[in-house]
């Protein structure tokens, strides 16, 4: 195992993100908190209680989710296309480094990150809410295999994007729409019947739903399916990064 | 004998569109030695690195580093290897010193600064070392890609064209530094496809085209073996045409009259020149002056490639 390879590419990834602190930080802090502005203090305040709590706490974990989300897909997928857009990906392909040893130093950097951004944005709400999270453990737990899954995914997109448009699109067609659809804003009991059926095919509301029972013990779908979907979201990007390095799908001609 | 360092068997590499790049290539490298690999752009030079450096997927075939199976013993291979492309892929607001430490982490070797600032000493970059590499000019970011390659202090180094498109005073500076690292021991094979490259570096001599290796030789022996010499002969009187008795001796006159130029293979059992001096006394010339002079490797690699082409063998 070459376990200095990780820490190599984990240690380069933090310094870039540290180099870059203000695009990386704060610029996702600041758009959040306007979203607590406009959602949860100015609209929020019209909006009854939802489930028993107050609409601007509500929202708290669905944001935290939309911002990990994006965040964890942008900075992996970033990651591991940057060396191919500048041609530095020869040192990887040519290094004594598994697969498995690449992938783990671009995705344990970039789920640093989004995990660092969740946290910050965790504390902010601090200053908008009163909020309370009941299951601090499982918080931790929901956050960091959200930042690791969607880091791995957005590995994927990196490899599989051969330009900066490819880079884009997935997360801006599908990424966003499935965020917003999944109840980062809503119940989805609050759906008529139908769209509620149609909702438990977004994987992303399994995500929120278990996120937000561990602030407010209460679920859109119950928790075992939750761990379930992320775990399983998971495991299928770990096997498709598997095909990648083993067939050299994009990346080794 | 020396035992190869680097042993490429039967190696065949087609691209997905057909193009085959590497048509069964086999090839040995000693320890130590410096090995240039020649050939006109597109001939599978930087194909044949990848392959063995895990960047290109071979099609069949069988590559050992140091013993090791590049395939199936990856990383033992790897570590003996340091690669410097062709292109200069840097990050650009990285520092040097970062870039250089972070190629020694992937290739699996601890952090050693004291490694780190003799390689970027060696290669006159300590100075430059906390500039971030887009202020470097392009002769010191080539520098950089050494510094990365040779940071894990590989046995085999591949230099993918050092010099392409650099300055006649930085390839002579590159030569330099390419000296110094096969006399510190280390084992080098650079592409080029500047003739001068080769004959000015390599202890051997690898012509490779159209995804072919044409030859592998000793530099001075391929010289001797395929080199044709020619005898000048300057006279003391300028005359208008070839005298009678050396019209069948294969002689040309230059275009003032003052010279005759005769061509011979070295490694004919009977070069001519004994005859020819005779026919010379014969029709009553007067020698002023004689030189001999060696065909350039360019000379020899144009007919190689000319040879191929009418598909005889070299």
């Amino acid at each position: 195992m070459n376990l200095q390879a990780v820490r190599a590419i984990y240690v380069f990834e933090m310094a870039r993100t540290f180099r870059t602190i203000a695009q990386s930080i704060i610029s996702p802090v600041l758009s959040t908190s306007l979203y607590f502005i406009v959602f949860g203090t100015a609209i929020g305040s019209r909006i009854d209680q939802v489930e028993g709590v107050s609409y601007g706490a509500f929202i708290v974990p669905g944001l935290i989710m939309l911002t990990v989300l994006t965040q964890s897909i942008a900075n992996a997928s970033f990651g591991i296309y940057f060396p191919k857009f500048i041609g530095t990906i020869y040192e990887l392909l040519s290094a004594p480094a598994s697969f498995l040893e690449i992938t783990a130093g671009y995705v344990l950097a970039a789920a640093t990150k989004s995990f660092m951004i969740g946290l910050i944005i965790l504390v902010t709400a601090f200053f908008f809410v009163d909020l309370q999270i009941l299951h601090p453990i499982w918080m931790l737990t929901f956050l960091v295999l959200t930042c690791l899954s969607f880091s791995l995914f957005g590995f994927i997109i990196g490899i599989w994007a051969q330009n900066f448009e490819q880079l884009q699109l997935i997360p801006l067609l599908a990424v966003t729409p499935l965020v917003f659809l999944g109840g980062a804003f809503y119940s989805i009991t609050m759906l008529p019947e139908g769209w509620q059926a149609v909702s438990l095919f977004n994987p992303v509301v399994y995500l929120v739903s278990g996120f937000r029972w561990s602030f407010f013990g209460q679920a859109d779908v119950a928790l075992v399916w939750s761990i379930i979907a992320i775990l399983g979201f998971t495991g299928a990007c770990i096997l498709t990064i598997g095909w990648i390095f083993k067939t050299g799908w994009r990346i080794r001609a | 004998m020396p035992t190869p360092i680097l042993s490429v068997d039967a190696l065949n590499k087609t691209y997905d569109g057909g193009f085959v790049a590497l048509d069964n290539v086999s090839l040995e490298i000693m320890e130590g030695e410096i090995l240039a690999l020649l050939g006109p752009n597109g001939a599978g030079k930087t194909t044949l690195i990848s392959a063995i450096c895990g960047i290109v997927q071979p099609t069949s075939g069988r590559v050992t580093v140091g013993g090791f199976d590049t395939q199936s013993q990856y990383r033992g291979a790897r570590d003996l290897i340091g690669l410097v492309p062709q292109e200069i892929n840097l990050e650009p607001f990285e520092k040097v010193i970062n870039t250089v430490r972070f190629s020694r982490g992937l290739f699996g070797k601890p952090r050693d600064d004291a490694k780190i600032e003799q390689i970027l000493r060696q290669l006159s970059l300590w100075d430059k070392k906390d500039n971030a590499i887009r202020e470097l000019s392009g002769g010191m970011k080539r520098r950089v890609l050494i510094a990365k390659a040779l940071s894990h202090e590989p046995r085999v180094l591949f230099l993918d064209e050092p010099t392409a498109g650099v300055d006649v005073e930085l390839r002579r500076d590159m030569w330099e530094i390419v000296r110094a690292l096969s006399d510190s021991g280390v084992t080098i094979i650079l592409t080029t496809h500047y003739i001068e490259e080769a004959e000015a570096m390599a202890d051997r001599v690898g012509v490779i085209n159209k995804g072919q290796i044409l030859l592998v030789e000793e530099k001075a022996a391929l010289m001797a073996r395929m080199g044709q010499k020619e005898l000048r002969i300057d006279l003391n009187k300028k005359i208008d045409a070839i005298p009678e008795e050396l019209a069948d001796r294969d002689v040309e006159l230059s275009d003032d009259g003052q010279r005759l130029i005769y061509r011979y293979d070295t490694r004919a059992e009977r070069t001519g020149i004994v005859r020819l001096l005779s026919a010379l006394q014969a029709a009553g010339l007067s020698v002023a002056d004689v030189e001999t002079k060696q065909s350039s490797l360019e000379e020899i690699f144009v007919g190689l490639l000319q040879d191929q082409e009418e598909g005889v063998a070299p």
